[in-house]
């Protein structure tokens, strides 16, 4: 009966793992068809929708700017979020945990609504420039990842390094570099992953803020979909996969796959 | 700087006897002043835009949501998605979460990474890939004709069964993981113990196991039903317009009609949902028979 159990759950995940792969498969499937329908299975195989992304400007633009923004915010959240991380593991500032809950919050609220919150400030504000508007609330998405992970790492970091260092003639801002950022280092690297994730991903709050001429890639994509869904879609999703996959494996060289998931 | 002036303010008159101002504690200061202003002030500025119109405080907005049979259904559209989704996701996900613990070593690594790798895919080329299986003649058509099921290819696209297919596809892992981060910490002996003290697999199952699991099973059902509740591109794409939820109300009442209030108002009462969630959640895994951790 037992072995029964332990097989059925088997059976399970190995449906599970080929339910999961399905779209994933057939992106990649269809990006490499010969035909311009989505026609299963695939009449022939070609290269012609990979040679057709180097004409598809407005894709490519979106692309640019997704990883701009991704790369920047991800930046600014862990200059911001690392230093009040310190402050809160260190308990410099009083109401740490409600703090360190704040700085986690934007990731429990409805993504629809924050974007929702951003455009209406944005026009109360003033704020015109699109660029800078995505780029202030991509901050705001990516933070959460960054305040996680490193509050995780800072946890197990012994302070008493950063004070040696002060002993031994350095300044607090120089011990940190030296010291601490050094060995927290995979929760950067861990944290960055998935904020330049959430960022390049995200849907829900960027599409009230861009505007005709600045796209971020999601939005570019889904427009095609929508629109005119050819497998130069594919292709670009397809590539976005690869993209993706080599990050993990560079990072799991790095850090190991298991200690990013876990935290 | 006046958030942080008034984190101290607070500290010194709390402990008076404490006048060392800590510089240091100042490197808290640029993240706590940027996500005030750019997080905290915008979503407390639309709770507040949800009380007003052009005449000054008012309940316009929610009386238009919750007056109008039509959008009481379409928050009931909403939960009905996150209900379905969240049970399928956990009948699914509990016996492949429990498989995923059960096995050891290089397996489990890679099983592990199986799971995990569709969650760093962009939701928008799964929902693609997604819209291109339930073509009619897309790859679930050519499997249900050619083992026989149906005669001839059906539409699928733009019907219930795709929607829920769609949204248990992109949200299973977040139900899987949290799951067997506690089934892992589950100790086999336990469920020898039972059996040998004469407890059939049900018993087992239902005094032992799924008590021990219930961290896992409240934390992977609020995670699944919280994202799930607000998803937009998924029934976005895969149903649009004839299953209206919460999200595609919200974005039209911006993007195209222009009702800010009714938009406001929308906003404010998915806010309530969620945070309801999450208290109940963190309530239920504090409470005796849940703490387990």
């Amino acid at each position: 009966m037992a072995l029964f159990g332990s097989l059925f759950c088997r059976l399970v995940l190995g449906f599970v793992i080929v339910f999961l792969f399905l779209p994933i498969l057939i992106v990649l499937t269809v990006s490499f068809s010969s035909s311009a329908v989505f026609a299963f299975p695939p009449p022939g195989f070609s290269l012609r929708w990979y040679a057709s992304l180097a004409n598809a400007d407005s894709m490519l633009q979106a692309v640019w700017l997704s990883t701009q923004i991704a790369a920047l915010s991800t930046a600014i959240s862990l200059v911001l979020g690392t230093l009040c991380a310190i402050a809160i593991t260190r308990g410099m500032i009083p109401g740490a945990k409600v703090v360190a809950t704040f700085m986690a919050s934007p990731l429990m609220l409805p993504g629809l609504v924050l974007g929702i919150a951003f455009l209406q400030a944005a026009r109360d504000f003033g704020l015109r420039d699109t660029y800078s508007t995505l780029l202030i609330a991509h901050v705001v998405i990516t933070m959460p990842f960054i305040m996680r992970t490193v509050l995780a790492s800072l946890s197990l970091f012994d302070f008493a390094m950063v004070d040696a260092a002060r002993m031994l003639g350095r300044s607090y801002p120089a011990a940190l570099w030296t010291v601490l950022v050094p060995n927290i280092l995979p929760g950067f690297v861990s944290g960055g992953l998935f904020a330049f994730i959430a960022s390049f991903d995200n849907y829900p709050v960027s599409i009230f803020l861009v505007d005709v001429r600045t796209k971020t890639l999601p939005i570019q994509l889904l427009n095609q979909v929508e629109m005119s869904p050819d497998p130069t879609v594919a292709a670009i999703s397809a590539l976005l996969i690869l993209g993706t996959i080599a990050a993990l494996i560079v990072c799991d060289r790095l850090v190991g796959l298991k200690r990013m998931a876990s935290i | 700087m006046t958030l942080a002036r008034d984190d101290l303010a607070v500290a010194s008159t709390a402990k008076p006897a404490r006048w060392s101002f800590d510089a240091k504690a100042l490197i808290a200061a640029p993240g706590l002043i940027f996500m005030g202003l750019a997080f905290a002030v915008p979503v407390l500025m639309l709770i507040g835009d949800s009380f007003v119109d052009r005449d000054g405080l008012s309940l316009a907005g929610y009386r238009k949501v919750l007056g109008d049979p039509y959008y009481i259904g379409i928050i009931g559209n909403s939960l009905q998605l996150a209900c379905i989704t969240t049970a399928v996701c956990l009948a699914v996900g509990y016996p492949a979460a429990w498989a995923l613990a059960r096995i050891r070593g290089v397996w489990q690594v890679i099983l592990f990474a199986l799971i995990f790798l569709p969650l760093t895919v962009s939701i928008v080329v799964k929902t693609f890939g997604l819209t291109i299986m339930m073509r009619r003649d897309g790859i679930i058509n050519f499997l249900l004709v050619n083992l026989g099921f149906i005669e001839r290819p059906m539409r699928l696209v733009f019907t219930e069964f795709s929607l829920y297919f769609g949204m248990v596809n992109v949200f299973l892992p977040f139900m899987i993981l949290p799951l067997y981060s506690v089934m892992r910490m589950l100790d086999p002996r336990l469920l020898d113990a039972s059996a040998s003290l004469g407890a059939g697999p049900v018993h087992t199952f239902l005094r032992v196991t799924l008590p021990l699991t219930m961290p896992g099973v409240i934390a992977g059902g609020t995670l699944v039903f919280s994202i799930s509740v607000a998803a937009y591109v998924t029934p976005g794409l895969l149903v649009g317009d004839r299953f209206m939820t919460m999200s595609q109300v919200m974005a039209k009442a911006y993007l195209n009609i222009r009702d800010f209030q009714l938009g406001a108002s929308m906003a404010v009462i998915m806010l309530v949902i969620s945070a309801a969630l999450i208290l109940a959640s963190s309530y239920l895994v504090r409470t005796p028979g849940g703490e387990r951790r």
